[in-house]
């Protein structure tokens, strides 16, 4: 990969809604250099998608619980682990799948509006896939910092006096 | 009654800087995006900082050596040779101090002589001129010019020497224009300098900020090291102003006779600092790779800004200060700043602080994030567009 490329990816990995105009201006191309250079990493399937970190717990009516699951599993002949991991990750509840070395094989993360409804999720449909030898549910009590973001309200202001040497 | 003042004469002939002015009515504004910082906008790297907690914990709550611990001396030397190839024994060629400025003193006081001169290249760094008065000097400036990029040129200083003269304070990459003096420029000043047994105080507080060209360290330049004293520092490259923690290298006698002063006037550097600079010179790369990285695309960022609002500015080497000329809006620096503090608020510093010949520009440090910069920009267009 070259290093422009890797200069981009940087720059709109923690800032998605930067403008190309502005990105150009950052590193110093031209905007249709830039767009070409977003749109080839489009294609090559390294950007893949844009996505927005929100902080569901301060929405009036919108919290969510998520849940991390510890999950044995049987793997497949030829296709180890794979077959079942799709299973898995292709239930819209499931956010994240992850092969794991240790006690358990898989860590699945799955949000919802309750537990309950988490609750249900896992014994109706996760427990019940042949391959599912045991889960482990521990749910999230609080989030401190997720995907390298502090979710906390400490104050993160310009500390700094206005002019100074 | 007569009034008697208990102020010394030299005290009192200071001017303050005119940098405190300008703050004294930017604190009193409300919102204002500020582009008139000199440091980093990033916190410290938290294991720098954690590290420090880890020394009290430990019980570091004491004196050090008065030229510094010896493990941070042996690494400050082990970065300057890893770098810059330069050996310095950190037994006595290295003096840790607080902050780079009281290098700078002590460097001065260590080596000037009532009457001595010293040459400042303008523009400058504020504390420049005032620490060579209150060590006794003379203050000589030189003008560099913007047509020449603001690079000192070797028959500017051979105008500027009497025989008087004894040093040189050069600050490269320069605060505030942001230019960087490459190595046969420097080549070029050094013949000067040797002819005339000058001297040379090399602020080098920058250099880890420089984007497109490679850094020469003064003292690399052949013959130069014997007559260098070389000032750097932990606030920049590590975002660690309110640490004071900065060091100077040199030949043995200067650094024993500022050792000297050192003990008498400031016993040592504060221990936490040290240990915090300790863990950021072992462990801190990765940080000053990360800022420098943010810091270059800023640089790209305001100056292609600055240009297209008309406000014509070249691509600074070094630093992180843009010095765009305001000619073009009539104004004077002052007059620019002031202004644009009370509509627009939005600070940045005129460059008449920094020497006659930074009149009819400003300085606008990109050590800001970019949405302040962003804002701050648009803010600024709308000014000049009033006026041009």
């Amino acid at each position: 990969m070259e290093e422009v490329e890797v200069e981009l990816l940087k720059l709109i990995e923690n800032n998605a809604n930067l403008e190309v105009e502005k990105i150009a201006k950052l590193m110093g191309k031209s905007i249709d250099e830039t767009r070409e250079l977003i749109d080839k990493l489009e294609k090559k399937k390294v950007i893949l998608g844009y996505s927005t970190l929100i902080d569901w717990a301060k929405v009036l009516n919108e919290e969510e619980v998520t849940a991390m699951v510890d999950v044995k599993v049987t793997p497949a002949r030829d296709v180890g682990f794979d077959k079942v991991a799709e299973r898995i990750y292709r239930f819209p509840e499931v956010k994240a799948v992850y092969l794991m070395s240790g006690t358990y094989d898989l860590s699945v993360s799955v949000k919802g509006k309750t537990m309950m409804e988490i609750g249900h999720f896992i014994s109706e449909k996760l427990s019940a896939l042949d391959s599912v030898l045991s889960t482990t549910t521990h749910f999230v009590l609080k989030k401190y910092k997720h995907d390298g973001i502090i979710l906390q309200d400490a104050d993160e202001g310009d500390k700094r006096i206005v002019v100074s040497p | 009654m007569s009034q008697i003042s208990y102020i010394s004469k030299q005290v009192a002939d200071l001017k303050p800087s005119g940098i405190r002015r300008f703050f004294d009515l930017a604190a009193q504004m409300e919102d204002v995006i500020s582009l008139g910082v000199g440091e980093p906008d990033f916190v410290t790297p938290w294991n720098v900082i954690e590290q420090s907690f880890h020394s009290l914990e430990q019980g570091y709550t004491s004196y050090t050596e008065n030229a510094g611990m010896m493990e941070l001396r042996q690494e400050i030397s082990k970065y300057l040779s890893g770098s810059y190839h330069l050996t310095y024994d950190p037994s006595d060629q290295l003096i840790v101090s607080v902050g780079a400025s009281q290098a700078i003193d002590l460097a001065l006081r260590a080596v000037i002589d009532p009457g001595d001169e010293v040459i400042v290249v303008e523009p400058s760094f504020v504390a420049y001129v005032p620490t060579v008065r209150l060590a006794g000097g003379i203050p000589v400036t030189v003008q560099t010019e913007a047509e020449d990029e603001f690079k000192l040129k070797p028959e500017q200083i051979e105008e500027a020497i009497t025989s008087k003269t004894k040093a040189i304070i050069l600050c490269n990459p320069n605060n505030p224009t942001g230019t960087l003096l490459l190595q046969e420029e420097l080549e070029q000043l050094a013949i000067v300098i040797e002819k005339h047994n000058l001297l040379v105080l090399s602020d080098e507080i920058y250099a880890e900020l420089t984007y497109d060209d490679a850094y020469t360290s003064f003292p690399t330049v052949p013959k130069m090291k014997e007559r260098t004293i070389l000032i750097s520092g932990f606030s920049k490259a590590f975002a660690m102003t309110g640490w004071r923690l900065g060091y100077a290298a040199g030949p043995t006698e200067i650094i024993a006779a500022m050792v000297k002063i050192h003990q008498y006037t400031m016993m040592c550097a504060p221990t936490m600092a040290q240990h915090a600079a300790l863990e950021a010179m072992k462990n801190g790369r990765q940080s000053v790779e990360s800022m420098f990285e943010s810091y270059k695309q800023r640089r790209n960022f305001i100056v292609s800004s600055l240009n297209e609002i008309g406000l014509q500015c070249p691509n600074p080497g070094g630093a992180f200060y843009a010095f765009p000329s305001i000619k073009a809006t009539g104004l004077t620096s002052a007059e620019f700043a002031e202004q644009l503090l009370q509509e627009e608020q939005v600070a940045v510093v005129p460059g008449s602080v920094f020497g006659a010949n930074g009149e009819g520009y400003i300085r606008c440090s990109y050590a800001t994030s970019l949405k302040q910069l962003d804002e701050a920009l648009n803010r600024m267009k709308r000014f000049v567009q009033k006026r041009m």
